[in-house]
């Protein structure tokens, strides 16, 4: 078996103090290539997001030096992958400040994270007339587990509702919350309109009920300081692909009592303490909800994803992508025939927006010949799009690599989109 | 990947700034839905088919400038043709659009061969016909590209 699951906070490395985005982007060599002739300016971060060389690196090394099967071998590669692997979860425990390693799990992204709670706390806790409550502003993700479980248990999902500027409207959440509700679900920072919601309140209104909160990360991880001890959230789920890692790697943070409470959601190696016919019993946290062999090297790129991320400072990031949203929001809004959809006033890396009479697929393609990528269509929150009766938005999210030059070659690209389809 | 002018020809983007038989048919005997869950365009095609041929048609819904310029260049190009020579033309379309055969005869709707730069768009572009072969062939439930 693996080293204890102990306690065991590492010091993060010293960030750097100025933030000089051109030298950041040299650590990215996907950003330097040409699209369609046009210099690439890559603003569908929210989707996900590009690797460092870092990232790239710690994979490559791990597949080189160090490639093994993880808590099994009582030989040497498999003490260094098992030591790399569980070292990505000490990385871990600390950029989210979770209490003890035993409480972060991983996964395969947000989705199964989200999934795992909905199939295991979920299905033990939730009954017959129960309710589960989400927002209007969710991703499919944090929809569909919950639409299962209710299916499965007739249970009933309720959704707080937003205002036009895409906040949550906490007086009507706080009235759905009661003695059927069984566990919320909301996103920190919402990905189709930007919208950062209130985690600290929606805790404190759920804990009145005696309620947990699993809190969608997706967004909000590569964007802000995250500290789950400080949210007071139950449940927080965040993507590695999204936070300048590996795809196909994710983390769930549990609190470790309820993650104690709850079964286990795969069944196989790994997640076992000792297997006879007639009985099984459990290995303990995490590795009660890590069935079978691991994403190794995902885990490992992640881990030097976070270890990137904090040598450049995660404040320096999120007042960088502060800056550009601000400056994005401005220009952006003042071209002629474009609406921003999404205008909460705590908002982080997203501009999502319409523009009168063009269909957001056409924008998307006429971006792309200037070599802009952004997203466009219901960013996989058609409740969203209804709610603001759109079919869809033209989004751009941005990253700790952007610069406020491709905001220009942005808004010059969409007075060309205009000029194209005049 | 080609010129924008391939893909938004003024004949394209007049239609899909007035599409023609941009409307629900009261008489319509077939209809169906279709759907491109990547974009959300999504239009409803009505067909009125009497003695084997299509005596009226109209499309309803959204979508982008090439999906809704193809539903109106379809609806235009449909009206008066039987129903096989409507799937006939549905084959030799897809065939365009895919750059299978770029020569293919669709009179005014060869205007449509520069979707085939664009390989995302090539749902866009067939995503009517999809709806109208789905219609003709009586399916009720909605088609979708994905």
């Amino acid at each position: 078996m693996s080293t204890a699951a102990k306690t065991r906070i590492v010091p993060a490395p010293p960030s750097t103090t100025t933030y000089d985005v051109q030298k950041v982007r040299e650590d990215f060599p996907i950003l330097r290539q040409m699209v369609h002739g046009k210099p690439l300016v890559y603003l569908d971060n929210a989707a996900t997001t590009q690797k460092p060389e870092a990232v790239v690196r710690a994979m490559a090394d791990y597949y080189h030096h160090d490639n093994s099967n993880v808590h099994r071998g009582v030989h040497l590669l498999s003490q260094r992958a098992t030591e790399s692997y569980e070292k990505s979860r000490e990385v871990i425990q600390r950029f989210l400040n979770a209490a003890s390693l035993s409480e972060v799990i991983f996964v395969r992204g947000t989705t199964e994270a989200i999934n795992l709670v909905a199939q295991t706390y979920g299905r033990r806790n939730v009954g017959e007339g129960d309710e589960v409550v989400i927002t209007a502003m969710e991703h499919h993700s944090n929809i569909v587990p919950w639409q299962m479980l209710c299916e499965e248990k007739h249970a009933r999902l309720r959704v707080a509702p937003m205002n036009d500027r895409g906040e949550l409207l906490m007086d009507d959440f706080a009235k759905l919350l009661g003695p059927k509700t069984r566990i919320v679900a909301v996103p920190h920072l919402s990905n189709a309109l930007g919208t950062i919601n209130p985690i600290r309140e929606i805790v404190r209104l759920a804990h009145q009920h005696n309620v947990p909160v699993l809190v969608d990360g997706a967004q909000a991880a590569p964007r802000m300081r995250v500290d789950v001890q400080e949210l007071g959230c139950d449940f927080y789920a965040v993507s590695g692909h999204k936070l300048y890692g590996p795809t196909g790697i994710g983390v769930l943070y549990g609190n470790a009592k309820l993650l104690e409470a709850m079964p286990p959601y795969q069944g196989g190696g790994d997640m076992i303490a000792s297997v006879t016919f007639e009985k099984t019993i459990y290995n303990r946290l995490p590795y009660k909800f890590e069935a079978g062999t691991p994403d190794i090297a995902g885990a490992i790129g992640l881990g030097a994803a976070i270890e990137y991320l904090e040598r450049l400072g995660v404040d320096n990031i999120e007042k960088h992508e502060h800056s550009l949203l601000e400056y994005a929001t401005e220009q952006v809004s003042a071209i002629p025939g474009v609406q921003v959809i999404g205008t909460a006033k705590e908002k982080a890396g997203v501009l999502s927006f319409v523009m009168d009479g063009i269909h957001p697929h056409d924008v998307g393609t006429i971006l792309d010949h200037e070599g802009i990528a952004i997203r466009t269509g219901h960013h996989c929150a058609q409740p969203v799009m209804q709610r603001f009766n759109l079919p869809a938005t033209a989004r751009a999210s941005f990253g700790l690599y952007n610069t406020k030059e491709e905001v220009d070659a942005l808004v010059t690209g969409i007075k060309r989109v205009s000029e194209v389809l005049a | 990947m080609g010129d924008l002018r391939d893909l938004y020809q003024e004949v394209i983007l007049e239609h899909s700034k007035h599409p023609r038989n941009f409307r629900a048919l009261e008489s319509a005997n077939h209809q169906a839905e279709g759907f491109n869950p990547l974009c959300g365009d999504h239009f409803t095609v009505y067909v009125d088919v009497e003695n084997g041929a299509i005596k009226d048609i109209g499309f309803q819904g959204t979508g982008c400038a090439i999906s809704k310029a193809s539903a109106s260049m379809m609806t235009q190009n449909l009206k008066g043709k039987t129903t096989a020579e409507a799937e006939d033309m549905f084959t030799r379309f897809h065939a365009l659009v895919t750059g299978k055969d770029l020569k293919a005869d669709l009179g005014k709707l060869a205007v449509f061969a520069g979707v085939s730069e664009f390989p995302v768009r090539v749902k866009c572009a067939s995503l009517a016909w999809h709806a109208l072969h789905a219609a003709l062939q009586g399916k009720q439930e909605a088609v979708s590209t994905e």
